[in-house]
């Protein structure tokens, strides 16, 4: 007892409380990882229960909070008036913001499972590890998007990014798989060197690795004119860059996304989207925000490339999986516009944005998956070849994705592009607004040539024979998910409300 | 009788109608269900005709509810003199589609009736959205049944057609929504009336108008973003055309009358001239190339829009006037009434071309004037008809097509007798084309076997034809109800764009 009271209690024990929905995935992992241990190829379906019920339950933590965590919260509120709190030192944040980014990840990673499941059975990649690797990916995004300081940003980024290393190389044995999985890993370091190294060069000016003190601290000193804050500043936004997938930064997205196995490619390209804006804007806004007009114009050279490259080499394609890849990188590029109009409003377009897109890009990989079978991936355009008369509805949805990221109304992806497009006309950078709109017509052509190729052309002989069966599971969220992207293009009011308010309480 | 909702109701029945037709399968019993909903549409149109005030420009009908507050965007629909008749045009053709394709669709005919029982919807909801992007909104969704439309139902070279179509109108509105939301930063609400109240730089006024010149100018369409029609129309099925030209191309008139003149006056002002010149343009060159075309269907398109040439010049003839006049609008007004006639009474005549040409197509399935002559021996009903619509298209007093250009006319002497002198050619090369259609698809000596085994008109068509002839001679003979509904809000719609909006 006497040891214990020479030890300084600087901490306060139950703020750690804040962290419980991390806490409680970190165990629910490590449960599944061990249970997985004693239980038989033909019973996997438990892990993937086991998997599902665990991400519920977080999200349900993040949501609902405990009794301790809502004590402290309410305490907290009612003391400073501010609705972001901090924990572990004031390294781990929970503020609005936050909580619904989280709840996206969850939500969306349960329905990539969903998807994902019948296409990892068929393909000899039903294995524990896969779940373990999805909930570490998890893990890994919640932290990014409560971090507070550079450090934690970088333990979770990499936390997110190992996991996926693996998941791409998971089909061992398939080459080009290993090599997009090679390949991501080269980048991924480099780009995470950049991002130490340019955090590394801020802390050594600033004197602090909390993004509070690195804001202070460029609050009161000229940020503009010092070359070592500048150079820092370049290094983050190309480690950004590349965890985000804009052009320059964006050789590996299509490589990444065409090899890996249609399933992983799902997860990669929707969740961890979430956590990069959680990431950007971390760093960015809350950390080096006063260098506004520092990443403010780098960035609208990388959105308008992005937009431009992004769209143009898309239409190249003949592969679905890369035409989404660079259509991916022309969605960033959206994303970003949002991002650097420096409001708000601005942070809020974006996050709506990211959010709705990986509602939409969820569906459309989806369909990709719905189209393969059994030692055939239907990845190439010519596949969806008279999808409509084979499979209607199926056809519909993926109708409505498209649309959707046309921008074309009533989807909900015309009100992700009117909402990001009104923050830059906001913040006077009317260029960017007008090559925007501009790229998303040359945009909706490829996305209108596969709506034709589904409804317009006769099917193939080859890509009319059968399918592996489909679980109930699947078609149900396949329809929800379609019909959620037609409903928020109805009423896009409620989700807009409330990323404005998220970001406004939080930062 | 729906006191308060009426418009809701004309927007979201045809909508949800076409869901259920959808669902009713292929079946039989799509097409009567299709005709029940939309001759219920249409039946409740006419509540708005009979419920219309015609005094002042004031919206009525007038439904208003919060949609997106984060942008203050409203659910705000109402109607005024102008956009009263175009709902009712839109719910009275969409009847006729649904008729006309009774027989002669086969191939997923569910589809095709939804398709068009949605798109009367939403354009019922781009004539009465009184939000910006509201009208966008639909604006835009009006594209992707009429993509599909296209699409499935068209001719060979149908997928050109509806793509170069889509991405046409796409990339004309797009720029209209950049300046929708530069507005709204400036006056800090998507409300259409609000639009037109906001002070506004010249520059950033006429950078707005040419957005919308855009936007409008293709979808009228005007010359030279016109060459998508000819492609639309050619390839897309009869009930296609219809609604292309009847009722769709009328939205870039009304786009002028709702967005361009009152939202940037001053703009309009000073590039008054350039719509002008590209109306003439469009009635003059675009009317000779219509006399060269060897395709029945490409002659009407390019007539449409030889004739939506008189639209825009009708609508932008204040300006010259005004100017010429030293500042008094007086004969203003007679144009823009003749436009917005002209618009009513080509909706009428470019809908009954079509579906004249559709009833020979589904016949003889070419649309080359060639393959034809000597029709009215085997089809003296029908000749009588097509003559009759010919007449209309071609301005022929007593008709529908002569008051509205007729009125454009006599304003355009108010303002330059120039302007009139090459508008008034359109009533030569007009007839010399439609006439020559005439001469050589109806008249003559039977031209081959093909035509000697024609059937004269069956009830469904003459019914068809019969109603559309009715109202292009009522418009004719008696403009009067049609002239007064519209004058007020026409009246205010010139003040608006007299006063000027310039920041001081």
């Amino acid at each position: 007892m006497l040891l214990f009271s020479l030890i300084p209690m600087q901490f306060q024990l139950p703020n750690i409380m804040l962290a419980t929905p991390e806490m409680f995935l970190l165990a629910g992992t490590c449960f599944v990882l061990l249970a997985d241990l004693f239980i038989k190829d033909s019973q996997r379906f438990i892990t993937y229960l086991l998997a599902q019920v665990v991400l519920l339950i977080t999200a349900g933590l993040v949501f609902f909070g405990t009794g301790d965590m809502n004590a402290i919260i309410a305490e907290s509120v009612q003391a400073t008036g501010k609705m972001s709190i901090t924990a572990f030192s004031d390294m781990f944040v929970l503020d609005p913001m936050a909580q619904v980014l989280k709840i996206s990840i969850l939500l969306i990673t349960m329905g990539v499972l969903v998807y994902s499941r019948e296409y990892l059975r068929s393909r000899d990649m039903y294995k524990g590890e896969y779940f373990t690797l999805t909930l570490f990916a998890v893990l890994g995004m919640m932290i990014m998007v409560s971090a507070k300081t550079m450090l934690l940003i970088y333990l979770g980024l990499e936390l997110l990014s190992l996991a996926m290393y693996a998941m791409v190389a998971f089909k061992r044995n398939d080459g080009r798989a290993s090599e997009a999985a090679m390949k991501y890993f080269v980048l991924g370091a480099i780009a995470s060197g950049m991002l130490l190294y340019g955090m590394s060069i801020i802390y050594g000016v600033s004197g602090s690795l909390h993004l509070d003190h690195i804001s202070t601290y460029m609050s009161s000193h000229p940020v503009m004119e010092n070359l070592g804050l500048l150079l820092g500043l370049s290094f983050i936004i190309v480690g950004l860059g590349f965890k985000l997938g804009v052009v320059p930064f964006h050789m590996w997205v299509p490589d990444v996304y065409d090899g890996a196995p249609t399933a992983v490619t799902l997860f990669l390209g929707t969740a961890p989207k979430i956590a990069a804006f959680a990431m950007i804007i971390r760093l960015l806004v809350e950390g080096l925000g006063d260098m506004v007009q520092g990443w403010q114009q780098i960035l609208s050279l990388l959105a308008a490339l992005s937009l431009l490259v992004g769209n143009l080499i898309a239409i190249a394609q003949t592969n679905i999986k890369r035409m989404f890849a660079y259509s991916t990188i022309s969605h960033m590029g959206f994303v970003l516009m949002g991002i650097l109009a420096g409001t708000q409003s601005g942070y809020a377009a974006s996050m709506f944005y990211i959010i709705t897109y990986a509602i939409i890009a969820m569906g459309g990989f989806a369909v990709v998956i719905y189209l393969s079978r059994e030692g055939y991936e239907a990845d190439q355009l010519a596949d969806l070849k008279g999808l409509s008369a084979r499979h209607p509805w199926v056809a519909f949805m993926m109708m409505l994705f498209l649309f959707s990221m046309a921008g074309v109304p009533p989807t909900v992806g015309f009100y992700a592009k009117l909402s990001v497009i009104t923050a830059v006309v906001d913040a006077n950078v009317i260029w960017l607004a007008v090559f925007g709109v501009v790229m998303s017509v040359i945009g909706a052509y490829y996305y209108l040539r596969a709506i034709k190729l589904m409804y317009f052309d006769k099917p193939d002989d080859a890509t009319n024979s059968a399918r592996s069966p489909v679980q109930w599971d699947f078609t149900a969220l396949l329809s929800l998910n379609g019909l959620a992207v037609l409903a928020l293009g109805i009423l896009p009011g409620t989700l807009m409300a409330l990323c404005l308010k998220a970001i406004q309480t939080s930062l | 009788m729906f006191d308060g909702y009426l418009l809701s109701v004309l927007v979201w029945l045809p909508i949800i109608g076409g869901i259920l037709t959808l669902l009713t399968g292929d079946k039989f019993a799509t097409r009567p269900v299709a005709l029940i909903i939309s001759i219920a549409t249409f039946a409740i149109s006419l509540l708005l005709w009979t419920g219309f005030n015609s005094k002042g420009y004031q919206l009525q009908f007038v439904e208003l509810m919060p949609w997106i507050e984060t942008f203050k965007v409203n659910y705000h629909l109402g109607v005024d003199g102008i956009s009263m008749p175009l709902i009712l045009l839109n719910t009275f053709t969409t009847v006729l589609i649904v008729l006309a394709g009774w027989e002669v669709i086969k191939h997923k005919p569910s589809q095709y009736m939804a398709s068009f029982l949605i798109m009367e919807g939403i354009i019922n909801g781009v004539f009465a959205a009184q939000d910006a992007i509201l009208f966008y909104v639909f604006f835009e969704a009006m594209l992707i049944p009429m993509f599909i439309v296209i699409g499935i139902w068209g001719g060979d070279n149908r997928i050109y057609a509806t793509i170069k179509f889509f991405l046409y109108t796409f990339f004309g509105s797009v720029f209209m929504l950049v300046s929708l939301i530069y507005m709204y930063t400036q006056a800090g609400s998507f409300a259409i009336a609000d639009l037109h109240t906001v002070k506004l730089g010249m520059t950033p006024q006429i950078l707005i108008f040419l957005s919308f010149l855009i936007a409008f100018g293709v979808k009228v369409p005007m010359w030279p973003v016109h060459t998508w029609l000819p492609d639309a129309h050619v390839q897309a099925p009869t009930g296609g055309s219809v609604i292309l030209a009847a009722v769709m191309l009328k939205i870039g008139g009304y786009g002028f009358l709702r967005f361009s003149l009152p939202m940037v006056p001053d703009a309009s002002n000073e590039l008054a001239w350039l719509v002008i010149f590209m109306s003439l343009t469009a009635v003059v060159y675009i009317g000779f190339i219509a006399l060269v075309q060897s395709d029945m269907k490409k002659l009407v398109a390019y007539s449409s829009i030889a004739h939506m040439g008189f639209v825009t010049l009708g609508f932008f003839l204040l300006f010259p006037i005004m100017k010429a006049s030293g500042g008094s609008s007086e004969g203003a007004l007679m144009g823009m009434q003749g436009g917005m006639v002209q618009m009513i009474s080509h909706g009428f005549i470019s809908g009954a071309m079509f579906l004249c040409i559709g009833v020979l197509y589904d016949r003889m399935h070419t649309r080359e004037i060639n393959a034809y002559g000597g029709v009215s021996n085997r089809m003296p009903w029908f000749a009588a008809f097509f003559v009759l619509f010919a007449m209309a298209n071609t301005g022929l007093p007593g008709t529908s097509g002569f008051v509205g250009e007729f009125m454009v006319i006599l304003a355009s002497f108010k303002a330059n007798f120039w302007i009139a002198f090459l508008g008034a050619t359109t009533l030569i090369v007009g007839a010399a084309y439609t006439l020559w259609l005439v001469k050589r698809v109806i008249f003559g000596a039977v031209a081959n076997d093909q035509v000697a085994e024609l059937n004269d008109i069956n009830k469904r068509e003459t019914l068809i034809l019969s109603i559309l002839a009715f109202f292009v001679l009522a418009v004719g003979l008696w403009p009067e109800p049609l002239i007064n509904v519209m004058n007020d809000s026409l009246v205010h719609v010139i003040e608006q764009a007299t006063t000027s909006k310039l920041v001081n």
